[in-house]
């Protein structure tokens, strides 16, 4: 089937000018015919030598020209040619589908969704090993190693300045490692495979880059041209439905909302089906809606497939989005399943909230199986240490009965992702104060 | 190094594009040329018969150098804005983590800007010639339709615009300002303008020989400014700012 018109015809050779009188060339075609015909007139001028032949010359090429350019043009500009002539403004006209456009993006729609895709080989998509970046006397990254696996989605945290970019460009082959190695995409990190390797992923930066005179569609065209993508058309339209912007493809880029552009920096970071794809703060400066739909996007990639490097300061992000995170100070401090990582880094307790202060919480807790310590919270209440919080709730719940206290409240205490980064920053901060 | 002509073909289509878009590039295009050439030409039609030949020699000579330099400054404003540029505007990350070799980027950059500019070139030199044999004295027309002139022109005018579109682009990965880079390329572009002078004023009588021997040389002087700013685009130092130690660097990707 060939691909859908999506709202868009095939180029003409020629357009009518906006002012109504003559032509003017538009594609490739028109100008060589242009061209042709001036060369013609020159050589017609220097060859022929009484002035009136070379007025009927001129005229008859002038002539010839515009039934060319009658023959062989579109119609006169309607306002989306005004909006490509002057990209500053945005015209754009309700776009009306046939049934079967409607047919395609429904089947782009389902295809983005398809079942998840597995490397071949059971290898880690990426695989680091001592990397480390120096910038003149700074260290950006020091000895870090981590590895990811094929369809996953990993976050990188840190505060500003951690690493987490130097590490994504390290391994999307922008800049040289000072040491380590790495493999990604299945490929090892060297200056020889770096073409190789930039051919299998994709990064998306913070800012989404865009090129503001060009449309959407030939921004994604250009990117395609350096992937050297066959079937560039319908590969763009995947891409566009995919990020639910088919009916802007039209649009120049410098109309677009940020929150628009970002979902355009997404379809073009799709448009090689790449086999990692690298998102650096992807819901940057995005309202919660722009966001949830980037976070949707994420969900439905990680469905398909594909390997995404989450770069985030927005910890509740991660939490939600990756299966595991890195949490990375130019070292990297840990790795894990956030749950995981919560555990192990955080005793797991109950927290009990009482009308009143206990008289003598001390003897209250004593004794109570599973209780492995306590101390008072910041509300008032109490934070009790335990092995087992189910197991010792009960006898925690009788002993205070027991003990005369109104008890308002008995809950486990969840850490969330917050808590397990800022413990680690902060004993980085720690660590660093003199 | 290995050049796929599709990325090279892609680069070229973008920049084409966005100078069709850009209206200032466009109206530089073509009114800095007229503007350069109008007094001249008011000086060349307003001879008379009576006129010396010194006299017309010099006034047609200077329309011709006039022609020489507008493909030097053109592709100069245009390939010093190439890098520089793509970094203003945010989309020089993207476009770095894509495959294409710094060397496609390069070629599809500058013949973006080396092209239209020999295009405008020749174009302004077809209607000049043209208009020197209808209006003009035929001791202008005498002077214009000669070997050595025209060889001047149509040899010289791609050679300059590709030494001036190699040092703009140099200069671009290196400038962090649009305005300096635009600046400093267009000094920088201007010193072999000295010896295309030189052939026009016939200074150096030009003969097939050693207009293809000064031709030869300057094709070597191109390569050399192309292959020296395509080792300038170092992926790094445009990221970071700095380049990697010799021993850390990506090679020629």
């Amino acid at each position: 089937m060939s691909p859908p018109d999506l709202g868009s015809r095939p180029q003409p050779w020629f357009v009518r000018r906006r002012s109504g009188v003559g032509y003017r060339p538009l594609a490739w075609q028109g100008w060589a015919i242009a061209g042709v015909l001036v060369a013609a007139a020159v050589v017609a001028l220097l060859v022929v030598h009484t002035s009136t032949a070379r007025i009927v010359l001129v005229l008859a090429l002038v002539a010839v020209y515009n039934a060319v350019g009658w023959r062989l043009s579109g119609p006169r500009p309607d306002p989306g040619d005004a909006a490509e002539e002057a990209p500053t403004v945005a015209v754009r006209k309700p776009v009306e589908r046939t049934p079967e456009q409607l047919e395609v993006m429904a089947r782009l729609r389902a295809e983005a969704s398809m079942p998840p895709r597995r490397s071949p080989s059971g290898d880690d998509a990426i695989a680091v090993e001592g990397l480390t970046k120096r910038f003149g006397e700074r260290t950006a990254l020091d000895d870090v190693s981590f590895s990811v696996g094929w369809g996953e989605v990993f976050g990188f945290l840190g505060p500003n300045g951690a690493g987490k970019t130097t590490t994504v460009r390290t391994l999307g082959t922008l800049i040289a490692p000072t040491a380590g190695s790495a493999v990604v995409a299945g490929i090892p990190l060297t200056p020889k495979n770096a073409v190789a390797i930039r051919g299998r992923i994709a990064i998306m930066p913070e800012a989404p880059g865009l090129y503001p005179r060009l449309t959407v569609a030939e921004n994604l065209e250009f990117f395609a041209g350096l992937y050297g993508l066959s079937d560039v058309r319908p590969r763009i339209e995947q891409a566009l439905a995919t990020v639910n912007l088919v009916d802007r493809a039209g649009d120049p880029c410098n109309s677009l909302s940020k929150g628009l552009r970002q979902r355009v920096a997404i379809a073009r970071a799709l448009l090689s089906d790449p086999r990692v794809l690298f998102l650096d703060e992807p819901t940057s400066g995005l309202d919660p809606v722009a966001s949830r739909e980037v976070h949707e996007l994420i969900g439905a990639l990680r469905e398909r497939g594909v390997t995404i490097v989450l770069t985030t300061h927005r910890l509740e992000e991660a939490e939600r989005m990756c299966d595991r995170v890195a949490i990375l100070n130019t070292t990297l401090r840990t790795v894990g399943r956030p749950d995981e990582l919560r555990e192990r880094l955080f005793a797991r307790s109950l927290a009990v909230t009482t009308v009143a202060p206990l008289d003598a919480p001390e003897r209250v807790f004593a004794g109570i199986p599973g209780v492995e310590g306590w101390h008072p919270d910041d509300d008032g209440g109490y934070e009790l240490t335990v092995s087992d919080p189910r197991a010792a709730a009960p006898a925690l719940t009788r002993a205070l009965v027991a003990a005369g206290a109104d008890v308002i409240s008995i809950s486990e205490r969840r850490r969330s992702l917050e808590d397990v980064y800022l413990e680690l920053i902060d004993e980085d901060v720690e660590a660093r104060r003199p | 190094m290995s050049i796929d002509p599709g990325r090279v073909r892609a680069v070229f289509r973008k920049e084409l594009l966005q100078f069709r878009r850009n209206r200032a590039i466009v109206v530089t295009m073509g009114i800095l040329p007229i503007l350069f050439l109008t007094g001249p030409m008011i000086n060349l039609f307003s001879l008379t018969a009576s006129a010396d030949s010194s006299t017309v020699h010099g006034v047609a000579g200077s329309v011709l150098l006039l022609m020489l330099i507008v493909p030097v400054i053109l592709p100069a404003a245009i390939s010093a804005y190439s890098v520089v540029g793509e970094r203003d505007q945010g989309t020089l990350e993207p476009l770095l983590t894509t495959p294409v070799r710094r060397g496609e980027l390069m070629l599809g950059k500058g013949l973006a800007a080396v092209l239209p500019a020999v295009a405008v070139t020749y174009v302004l030199y077809a209607g000049f010639v043209v208009a020197v044999r209808l209006w003009a004295i035929h001791a202008v027309f005498s002077d214009v339709w000669q070997v050595p002139p025209i060889l001047a022109e149509v040899m010289f005018a791609p050679l300059l615009a590709t030494w001036s579109v190699c040092v703009g682009m140099a200069i671009s990965v290196r400038s962090t300002d649009v305005r300096v880079s635009q600046q400093l390329s267009t000094l920088a572009s201007l010193p072999p303008l000295g010896l295309a002078v030189l052939i026009t004023f016939r200074v150096i009588t030009p003969t097939v020989l050693s207009a293809v021997a000064i031709g030869l040389a300057f094709v070597v002087l191109d390569c050399l400014a192309c292959w020296g700013a395509a080792k300038m685009l170092d992926r790094e130092r445009l990221i970071v700012g700095r380049r990697a130690p010799r021993h850390e660097r990506t090679g020629s990707t």
